[in-house]
């Protein structure tokens, strides 16, 4: 690990990050921090490496090569991608966020408070929908009064208005309590109004910025801007999930929910 | 009631208060295979402890908890998928206990008893093992139980929070294994998984949080041993196979309810 880097508001710093599994190269060459209050996304396809970069910055894989530096003391909330729980383990949303230690009663309100799901703190994590899925997660990240918050895909199998939502929350959560936020996206478009710099990977680092300048980055628009194909493809991808072709959780879920009603 | 029912009835309530919380997990970390996987490999503990004569119990502990480490250590490592390495050492340390037993020409054994369990030839020490054994096995759950639960749900999430995932599982494998070693006199090595598993799956649909889950496992387990010992002592069938039978009963109940239930 590096010792300490320019400036003491820096939260993370990670140089020259390379990740590979056996001779496959994951991410190669990435330069990245996030400060204190700083809103972060890093972009790319499918299959570009973000969430390895995100596990290599946490700590949860080893880079192959290049340094990460951790500011000492520095509380994480982690939400991760995809989680799904196996559902031979019965939880209520009450129980899944004390899974993250003790807290006070005062302090729990305030967060259930803040991420509007007071209301099914009672349901089984199994019965609640995709967008209640995602605030459960992100109320137990806040639960640690972190100093980074690190979002993997986080409004992923949220509709399109529950997006939104979830992003003003998000946002509002750095106004209000002063964290630095590490989020993932593989849609500029979405976070843009939320970001203070881009950093767009495909396996290595292809440009960073802040997003207008991203945004009109060469690097950029030859990896996403085809606009009308990167467009259809996003539009293309909720119409998978809707129908649930990828058996993806949530929709499991609202099937279940269904065949409850039925019942 | 007979001395020896007696016994026999406090080792499989025993064993049973056991096999419920850590079944739970077994269920919901998908690990069945695993709890299989100990099982035989006991059967080479039994053969090494005979032909070096040494107690059976650490003879069988200490094979259990070697083919476990080693498990965790092959699946980190080799490219193999888990269900492959977990089939091998299962059936290979089967073969080599089978095979191992054969050299022990000297040694007066009941191999049926290590297969299918011989709850009715329980002694005093093998009760003192139970719940000694059983006693710590309890203690270390209740301790690492909030990061073990945590880890079953999300590995990453859990090692994000700071909880040490690596020393978590080991503990819990091992205490898998000290399981294994004090089921398999009740029910025999064939069934010891049936005994973790099946309780827990059958009241899956009766429980809202985990540890419901945990404490309703063990009442499953202790109406199983009532009933499969009533039933061996009734109508004369081998014992350990009846409790895995009357746990049968007690999952195809437990599961019909709620669909029944939803079907009305």
């Amino acid at each position: 690990m590096k010792n300490s880097p320019s400036s003491p508001s820096v939260i993370i710093d990670g140089r020259g990050i390379e990740v590979r599994a056996g001779t496959k190269v994951l991410v190669t060459g990435i330069d990245i921090s996030i400060s204190d209050r700083e809103v972060v996304t890093v972009i790319g396809p499918n299959g570009s490496g973000k969430t390895t970069l995100l596990r290599a910055l946490l700590g949860l894989t080893t880079p192959t090569s290049g340094t990460v530096y951790r500011r000492p003391a520095t509380t994480i909330g982690y939400m991760p991608q995809r989680l799904a729980v196996d559902r031979n383990l019965p939880m209520t949303v009450r129980r899944f966020l004390g899974l993250a230690g003790k807290f006070e009663r005062g302090h729990r309100a305030e967060v259930l408070e803040e991420t509007g799901i007071r209301h099914i703190i009672d349901s089984s994590i199994h019965d609640i929908s995709g967008g209640e899925w995602q605030r459960a997660l992100l109320a137990r990240a806040l639960l640690r009064d972190p100093d980074l918050l690190v979002l993997d895909e986080p409004v992923q199998a949220v509709d399109v208005t529950g997006q939104a939502e979830l992003y003003k929350l998000i946002s509002h959560i750095r106004d209000t309590r002063g964290c630095g936020v590490l989020m993932v996206s593989h849609d500029l478009h979405l976070v843009m109004a939320e970001t203070d710099k881009v950093v767009c990977i495909n396996t290595h680092l292809c440009c960073a910025g802040t997003p207008d300048v991203v945004s009109r980055d060469p690097k950029y628009v030859e990896l996403f801007g085809r606009g009308v194909a990167e467009r259809f493809a996003l539009y293309h991808h909720h119409h998978d999930h809707e129908h649930a072709v990828d058996g993806h959780v949530i929709d499991e879920h609202e099937h279940d929910h269904e065949d409850a009603a039925h019942g | 009631m007979d001395d020896f029912l007696v016994r026999a009835l406090l080792a499989g309530l025993g064993v049973a208060a056991l096999t419920g919380p850590l079944g739970a997990f077994v269920v919901w970390r998908r690990m069945a295979f695993f709890g299989d996987t100990l099982a035989h490999a006991a059967l080479l503990g039994v053969a090494l402890g005979l032909a070096f004569e040494v107690n059976l119990t650490v003879g069988v502990v200490g094979v259990c908890i070697a083919t476990a480490l080693m498990l965790i250590g092959v699946r980190r490592r080799s490219g193999l998928a888990s269900d492959t390495i977990l089939g091998i050492l299962s059936h290979g340390t089967l073969a080599l206990g089978l095979v191992a037993m054969s050299f022990l020409e000297k040694v007066r054994f009941d191999l049926l008893g290590y297969l299918f369990g011989d709850i009715l030839a329980v002694t005093l020490t093998d009760l003192t093992w139970i719940y000694a054994g059983g006693a710590v096995i309890l203690v270390a759950i209740f301790l690492i139980w909030r990061p073990l639960l945590s880890a079953t749900v999300h590995e990453d999430l859990a090692r994000a929070e700071g909880v040490p995932v690596d020393r978590v599982n080991i503990v819990f494998v091992v205490c898998i294994a000290l399981v294994v070693a004090t089921a398999m006199k009740v029910v025999g090595i064939l069934l010891v998984a049936a005994l973790l598993i099946i309780p827990a799956a059958a009241v899956r649909a009766f429980c809202r949080t985990p540890e419901q889950m945990a404490v309703a496992a063990v009442v499953a387990g202790w109406l199983a041993v009532c009933g499969g010992l009533g039933m061996s002592v009734l109508a004369d069938t081998p014992a350990g196979p009846s409790i895995i039978v009357v746990a049968l009963c007690l999952f195809i109940v437990g599961a019909g309810v709620p669909v029944f239930r939803s079907a009305r």
